[in-house]
């Protein structure tokens, strides 16, 4: 079920890296391309809702997995 | 994106935990594609040094969470020993480390990375005798007036 792109596992990571290191990957994706994150950060929860409705960038699912956050954001 | 929103901010203070706030700030800005400017003053220019020795400082900081419960039975006295400063700095960085917070070396690399314009006070530079060769390359040297020039426009303006 490939239906990313691309994955960024930014596990164990803080404030606000798990934003950059997904902005800076989003970065190389072209439009329309799925970017998959793995976080553990429980702020990033509301962290990429509020990144994709700044950037454009359009969250298409939020949800948690064996204990990670699991985000699929659209390259706008 | 359309109509970039402008974020300025003034950078005072020197210390390793102070020296969060505007570069978590202004990197996470720059990747929800603000322009940014920190202007940084007095001891915020520690900040902006090739050669981070930031430290953190239990004294005559109440606030400051210690390990075991220091904070409830540890004299206050006791925060003004010798070493302690290091010691304190030396957890800190530790813990930080542990939970996957970034250097503050890595955040302003990373703000570097994305374009955030840094501007040294000039007459604080002269003030404390600084060398301009200490300072990370790139650093733009100004004024009060340099700073409205951004701040003027900026859709925030935060001081820290």
């Amino acid at each position: 079920m490939a239906d990313f792109d691309q994955e960024l596992d930014a596990s164990g990571l803080n404030c606000p890296l798990p934003i950059l290191r997904a902005k800076k990957a989003l970065g190389t994706l072209s439009t329309g391309q799925v970017l998959r994150i793995v976080a553990t950060d429980p702020g990033s929860v509301k962290d990429f809702e509020a990144f994709s409705k700044q950037t454009g960038n359009e969250l298409l699912s939020s949800g948690e997995e064996a204990g990670k956050f699991i985000f699929m954001i659209k390259k706008s | 994106m359309a109509d970039e929103k402008k974020l300025a901010i003034i950078a005072t203070k020197g210390t390793l935990d102070w020296a969060y706030p505007p570069f978590i700030l202004a990197s996470t800005a720059a990747a929800l594609g603000y322009e940014t400017e920190i202007f940084f003053t007095f001891y915020g220019l520690q900040l902006v040094k090739k050669d981070l020795k930031l430290q953190v400082s239990p004294l005559g900081n109440p606030g400051m969470p210690m390990p075991l419960g220091m904070d409830k039975w540890f004299p206050v006295i006791g925060t003004a020993i010798p070493g302690m400063q290091s010691i304190m700095t030396g957890m800190m960085k530790q813990k930080m480390k542990a939970k996957g917070i970034a250097s503050v070396g890595e955040l302003r690399d990373l703000c570097q990375e994305a374009e955030v314009r840094m501007v040294a006070c000039q007459m604080t530079v002269d003030l404390f005798d600084m060398n301009p060769a200490d300072f990370v390359d790139g650093l733009e040297f100004g004024g009060a007036a340099t700073f409205f020039e951004f701040a003027g426009e900026s859709d925030i303006c935060l001081y820290i």
